[in-house]
Parts: structure tokens; C-alpha cells; sequence
């Protein structure tokens, strides 16, 4: 059984909770997730981490309320426990095992979608603490969804927006606001990290492959155990099969059959509504909703 | 009823049983057993026992049923077992113990398995413990892997005096006998938690949601102060055959067919898993666990196909888990090979490519090898294909564990059937094997727990 011990409103719909697994805290890299399970009649539902302190042994979670699961995760509160929780799963980000020296001369762009945007936060800090720049590009609905700005201000001078109905910052979606910033203002990038839903991930990737900055996207398929043995989040990379929860969640953002992964992310969709779920947090909006 | 016959012993009726999940044979009753047990010749030099992998003293526990005293069958069995519950249903017996009996000869094979079972479950229902650990000896064992390898070394330890703990990846302990073998052929809440909680019982902690070389690795898991660790982490990763189309919607490893219903329970009204049948399902392979996804598949209402490139005589299942099928309405397609998976305009599955096959010569595991017919292609309309090739080992503890080899198709190195190339590290199972029998993995679990027993012993001497 794993404590909530903290829990906070981020947008609406959207939950900040800090769940407190020593284990994975003392483990978890910028890049990795977890699965969790509210209780024992529950879907195993991965989750990306958010932030982790060590020494708290806390996990921080973001999750947006959007099928029956997740839904009756936000339902809990601080000091309720939550029955199962596991990680963390998958490799950690490539650019932890890099040279510092030489990600320090690096441009980095961050770019993240709705409650994409959450993941982005363990890599900016991690980066942030070892004194790498980058930059971060944030899309949402509208204003009211963005999340973490605040923490994320604290991280980095070059913080843009983009909104889809133009309450803040760039009116449009997050690839056309990247456009902007390359071709208008002159911006150049030698990294773009993409972390949002499937959809966001595959037009950001179609524009940073125009404008030929290499990218790396976090994916979020159907998982069930997440350890390597059921073989449904599997996606294609370059021509092969990949299980994005033990070969990634991070792939060659310009080598993903985005199409292929949309479709298959959908698959239990018709199920999940006869069951009358609105949605489901396992099939559909997973790592970043 | 002479000799050489086997006491019959009831099976739930098969339109019955296709609407449900309750367990498909019923078991012996105490008459019937006691019967059963009678047939025994009590061999002086009994030839089942070497064939046993965890050598029970089978004439022994089959007299005692025999006299009618169960109790002291169950506790005979418990010296041996760690599961008898299980391996009384899920052993392939025909292959080992039953396969040289005398009885079988003549006529048929005494019913070892069912009788293992009886007395096994006899003892649960009445709540009988059995087990004896010696005085602790202040040695911290880990244990990777609560499937059958994990619960075999972790009792064999306790029972040393070790203090045990085993790791389980997944949120509750059991490995395959949780998520893989379906609750008709193995009840979870009558059986395998009983077997479980006694494990606890004898003193064997177990902590969930671990995944080591995850969230601890073999390396932090020494610096807990646990002397000798031993690996039985299965083989869980599911082979697909890398054929086109493998990646529609409605494409599925047996593994997460079997899963999702099993350990998710998605057969449940209550379980908020879903789980997709599709109208007519092809499950591909010839296996045991083909034979679990075909018979779950059939539960869940749809047609069912079992595809197989060689024939029935090749069928790797068990006979017992065949016939079941067949009575439960599964349509065999011998001699059939898909080529490709064919999708409609939405990614779905709307069909296979299939080729017919011939025998050829034998091949290396003694089977004829199965050659595709020229020409012979054909569209086998179907909407989910369910894929049951085998699995092997999970790369993950050899490439997070410095000084952990294993071969290019993950499987641990060893010596001496459980000695790894890290010191203190010793596996067992299918993690070493690649996937093979519940009583395998409970074998080599037993031996390993006597190989730690002798590292930690020795490492003491040298000190002293």
C-alpha cells in the first residue's frame, strides 16, 4: 500500500499527487515511469513521474482525469493509500549517460503537450542542476491547462507558449509555434525533446524532421505490465518492432510509425465505452494524456 | 473395475464449462481415490520417483491414501513440494512419473497427478500445515521471482533456517501460475493464494512491485545484507514470428491475452481491465499455453481456431489439455502456417495468409519438420489472432547485473545447473532453461537452495 501525501489541483481535471514509494524515488531517472493500481479490482495504469525526492521518498505524479481509472485515482485523498505502485519502468533518457561537457554546448528545446507536459519537468530540473541550457515550448487547449509554469520559470529564462485558441502566447499548436521560433526569431536547436499525446507527438516530429533538428519522443501506448511480457505497447521504430516499455519510452522521435502507434493506442477504445467509460487511462491517454 | 484400468473421475460437462471459469476436473473423491490408490503395486524399486523432478516419495504418499489417512499423504507430499496442489494439476505426469509405470504396461498408469492433487487439496480444505523450519541461522537469502523456481528455492530455505524475502515484479506473488494458467485448469483463490499465504506462513516475506534491476538492482539488493541471492524471474517475454501485419489492432501475445484475464482478472464483471475476443479468434501454436489462450478465447464467447504447421501428433500440449479443447468446440487446423496478417482499412484484423505444410525429415528436437506446399496459399478470414510461439528470458537482469552472463537468447549462464558467472548469484527455471514445466522451474529452485545452503556454509568455514 503506498500513502498519498500530497495532492494539488493543477488545471482543471488535472492532479498533481506525491505518493510516497522510498523505492522508486530512490531509483527513478529523468525519462522513466511508473504503473500503478488503485486497488484490487484495478487496471494497471502507467503513469510518467513528475518529480521525485529522494530523501521524502516521494514520487510526484501528474494524471488527468479522463476514464473511469484515472478518475477514481483523483477521487483519493491525502492520506488515502493506493494499492499498488511500481517502477521505475523503462530506460531512463538517453542524454543522462551522455558527457556533461558536451551537453552543456548543446541546444535543447523542450517541447510539451497538454499534461505531456508534466514528464518534461524530472529532465529540464536534472539538466537544470547540472548547468545545461535548454529551452522549453508548452502547447495547451487554452491557458487554463497549462501546468507548472511556475516551476518550470524557475528552470529556464526561454519559456514559450501556445495555445490552440490563443489565450497565451503563440496562437496555434505547439509545432507551428517551433516553427516560429527557428524561422522568425532565429532561434536554433540541436535537440528537441517531444512529450505529449500521440497526435502532438507525431505533427511536432513531422516539423522538427522539416527543419532538421534531431528528436526524441516519450511514447505512451496500451501497456498491461509494463516489465517486457505482454507485448501490447509494442511500436515500430525504423522499421522494427519496439516494446516502448523496455526499449523505450523514448525512441528516434523521426523513426516512430506514429500512425501505426495512434491506431493501436486506440484499440480497446469501443470496449471501454460499452463498459460505459468515458475513457480509459490504460488504452488511451497513458503516460501524458 | 480391474487392475489396469484408471478410476474415472469427473469432469465438469463441456457446454457446461464453456460458459464459465470454474475448474474443469472435479477431482477425486475420497472413495474413488482411496480405489485409485489400491491399483499402486508398490514397487520395491519404484521407477516413477527418478522421474520425478523433485523425487517425491510417490508409493509412499499413494499408500498412505490407500489406508485412508490423507493427512499423512499431504504431509508426505509437503516434504517434497513446495505446490502439490499445483503440480497435481499442471505437471505433465505422463511425460515423467506416470510414463514408466508398471501399471502402464499392461493397461494404464496409476493417476499419480490426480492423486497428488486429492491429497493436496484434501489437507487445504481441512486447513492442515505442514512444514518445519529449523532454528533461524541469521542468513538473509533474496529470492527474484515468486513463480514456481522463486516458491520452491524460497520454501527449501526457510526450512534451512534462512530468513527469506522474494521480489516480485508484479503487483501479487505466483509468476505463471498467476497470470499465465487460466483459473479452469488452476483456481487462484482455492489454490494458488493457499499454497501462497503458507509460504508466509513458514516465515517467507514477499515484496510486490519490485522490479529488480529496476527499482533495486542485484548489486543494491547485496547491500541490503542479503548474503546469496538466487533468480527465478521466468521467461516472460513473449516471441511474435515477425511476419507482416503482426502489429494490427487485434494482434495479441498469448501473454497479454492470458494476462489481461488472469492476473487482471477482465473475465470479471468487476475488473475495470478490458479484454477484446473478437467473433473468431486464431490462437497460433501447438503448446500448452496455445491451448490456455484457445479455451480462455472460447470463454469469452467467440469461435476458436487453433493454428498449428504440424499435426496432432506433434502437438507439444498435453493430451489431457488437447482433448479438453476439443470437447470445448476448438476447430484444430493441422498443417497450417500463417504468412501474413491481413488488416481492413482501419488496422484491424480481417484475415490471415496461410500456407499449407507437409513433414519432412526430422529435425533436431526429433519432431518432422514442417515444409511449406508451393502454391498452397490461402485467406483464412479471422478478427483476432492471438500468437503462443513460447517466450524467452527477460533481458533485463543480464544487462543490469555486472558479472551476470547470458547466452544471445537471454538465458542465464550456469554451472552446475544453478551457479551464475556473479558470485553469490545463483538462477533457476525457465530464466535458465527458457520456458519448459511448472515442475521444472520447482526443481531447479530446490537444487539451488541447496547450492546457497552450501555457498553460505562454506563462505563461514573459510571465516572461522
Amino acid at each position: 500500500m503506498f500513502e498519498i501525501l500530497e495532492k494539488k489541483l493543477l488545471a482543471p481535471n488535472i492532479y498533481s499527487m506525491d505518493i510516497l514509494a522510498p523505492r522508486v524515488a530512490k531509483a527513478a531517472l529523468p525519462g522513466q515511469f511508473i504503473i500503478l493500481r488503485v486497488d484490487e479490482r484495478g487496471e494497471r495504469i502507467p503513469l510518467t513521474i513528475c518529480d521525485t525526492k529522494r530523501e521524502e521518498g516521494r514520487v510526484t505524479i501528474v494524471v488527468q482525469a479522463v476514464g473511469a481509472s484515472t478518475k477514481q485515482l483523483v477521487s483519493k485523498e491525502v492520506g488515502d493509500y493506493i494499492r499498488d505502485f511500481v517502477g521505475p519502468l523503462g530506460k531512463p533518457s538517453a542524454f543522462v549517460n551522455e558527457d556533461i561537457g558536451e551537453l552543456r554546448k548543446k541546444k535543447i528545446l523542450f517541447a510539451g503537450g497538454g499534461v505531456g507536459t508534466a514528464p518534461i519537468f524530472p529532465q529540464a530540473k536534472w539538466m537544470w542542476e547540472r548547468g545545461i541550457d535548454f529551452h522549453i515550448a508548452l502547447g495547451a487547449r487554452t491557458r487554463d491547462l497549462i501546468i507548472l509554469e511556475e516551476e518550470f520559470s524557475k528552470l529556464t529564462d526561454n519559456l514559450y507558449f501556445a495555445t490552440d485558441d490563443g489565450s497565451y502566447g503563440f496562437h496555434g499548436f505547439v509545432n507551428a509555434a517551433i516553427e516560429d521560433l527557428v524561422l522568425n526569431e532565429g532561434k536554433e536547436y540541436d535537440l528537441c525533446i517531444i512529450i505529449g499525446p500521440m497526435v502532438m507527438m507525431k505533427f511536432t516530429a513531422m516539423t522538427t524532421k522539416k527543419l532538421g533538428i534531431p528528436s526524441i519522443v516519450s511514447l505512451n501506448p496500451i501497456m498491461v505490465d509494463g516489465t517486457g511480457m505482454c507485448g501490447a505497447c509494442r511500436v515500430t521504430v525504423g522499421g522494427e518492432t519496439k516494446f516502448a516499455c523496455v526499449d523505450g519510452p523514448e525512441f528516434d522521435a523521426h523513426l516512430v510509425d506514429f500512425d501505426e502507434a495512434i491506431r493501436r493506442q486506440n484499440q480497446y477504445r469501443e470496449v471501454e465505452i460499452e463498459r460505459d467509460h468515458e475513457y480509459c487511462q490504460l488504452v488511451g491517454g497513458l503516460i501524458n494524456g | 473395475m480391474d487392475r489396469y484400468t484408471r478410476t474415472p473421475i469427473s469432469y465438469q460437462d463441456p457446454q457446461d464449462r464453456i460458459h464459465n471459469f470454474e475448474e474443469v476436473c472435479l477431482g477425486y473423491t475420497e472413495e474413488e481415490a482411496i480405489e485409485e490408490a489400491n491399483r499402486c503395486l508398490k514397487c520395491k524399486r519404484p521407477s516413477c520417483v527418478p522421474l520425478c523432478p523433485v523425487n517425491i516419495d510417490i508409493p509412499a504418499f499413494i499408500a498412505e491414501i490407500a489406508k485412508g489417512d490423507f493427512g499423512e499423504a499431504a504431509r508426505i507430499l509437503a516434504k517434497y513440494t513446495a505446490l502439490p496442489a499445483v503440480c497435481g494439476r499442471v505437471c505433465p505426469q505422463e511425460e515423467q512419473c506416470e510414463k514408466t509405470c508398471i501399471l502402464g504396461k499392461k493397461g494404464e498408469a496409476i493417476a499419480i497427478g490426480k492423486l497428488e492433487r486429492f491429497a493436496a487439496d484434501w489437507a487445504i480444505e481441512k486447513g492442515l500445515k505442514f512444514g518445519r523450519t529449523e532454528e533461524k541461522k541469521g542468513h538473509r537469502v533474496a529470492v527474484v521471482g515468486s513463480g514456481p523456481a522463486g516458491i520452491s528455492c524460497a520454501k527449501e530455505l526457510v526450512s534451512l533456517g534462512y530468513e527469506v524475502k522474494i521480489f516480485e515484479a508484479l503487483h501479487e506473488p505466483g509468476g505463471v501460475l498467476i497470470y499465465g494458467i487460466p483459473e479452469f485448469r488452476l483456481p487462484k483463490e482455492r489454490i494458488v493464494r493457499v499454497e501462497i499465504e503458507r509460504l508466509k506462513e513458514l516465515g517467507v516475506e514477499i515484496e510486490t512491485n519490485v522490479v529488480v534491476g529496476r527499482t533495486v538492482t542485484i548489486d543494491e539488493i547485496f547491500q541490503e545484507g542479503y548474503e546469496a541471492i538466487f533468480i527465478g524471474s521466468g521467461a516472460g517475454l513473449p516471441v511474435f514470428m515477425n511476419i507482416p501485419g503482426e502489429n494490427l489492432n487485434g494482434v495479441f501475445s498469448a501473454n497479454e491475452f492470458l494476462t489481461r484475464c488472469n492476473l487482471m482478472m477482465a473475465y470479471r464483471k468487476d475488473a475495470e481491465t478490458p479484454i477484446r475476443v473478437g467473433k473468431k479468434v486464431s490462437v497460433i501454436g501447438g503448446g500448452n499455453v496455445a491451448m490456455d489462450a484457445a479455451r480462455t478465447a472460447r470463454r469469452l464467447g467467440a469461435e476458436v481456431h487453433l493454428i498449428y504447421r504440424r499435426t496432432e501428433k506433434e502437438l507439444p500440449a498435453r493430451l489431457e489439455e488437447v482433448e479438453n479443447a476439443k470437447e470445448e468446440g476448438i476447430i484444430f487446423n493441422f498443417l497450417t502456417n500463417p504468412l501474413e496478417i491481413l488488416g481492413d482499412e482501419e488496422g484491424w484484423v480481417r484475415g490471415m495468409k496461410c500456407i499449407r505444410m507437409e513433414l519432412g525429415e526430422a529435425d533436431e528436437s526429433g519432431r518432422r519438420r514442417p515444409i511449406p506446399i508451393e502454391g498452397s496459399e490461402f485467406v483464412f478470414e479471422t478478427d483476432t489472432v492471438i500468437m503462443a510461439l513460447g517466450t524467452n528470458p527477460n533481458p533485463l537482469l543480464p544487462m543490469t547485473t555486472a558479472g551476470l552472463q547470458a547466452d544471445d537468447k537471454n538465458r542465464i549462464k550456469v554451472l552446475e545447473g544453478c551457479i551464475t558467472s556473479r558470485e553469490g548469484v545463483f538462477a533457476g527455471g525457465d530464466n535458465v532453461t527458457g520456458s519448459a514445466t511448472v515442475i521444472l522451474a520447482m526443481g531447479a529452485g530446490k537444487k539451488a537452495a541447496k547450492a546457497i545452503d552450501e555457498y553460505i556454509s562454506k563462505k563461514l568455514s573459510k571465516k572461522a
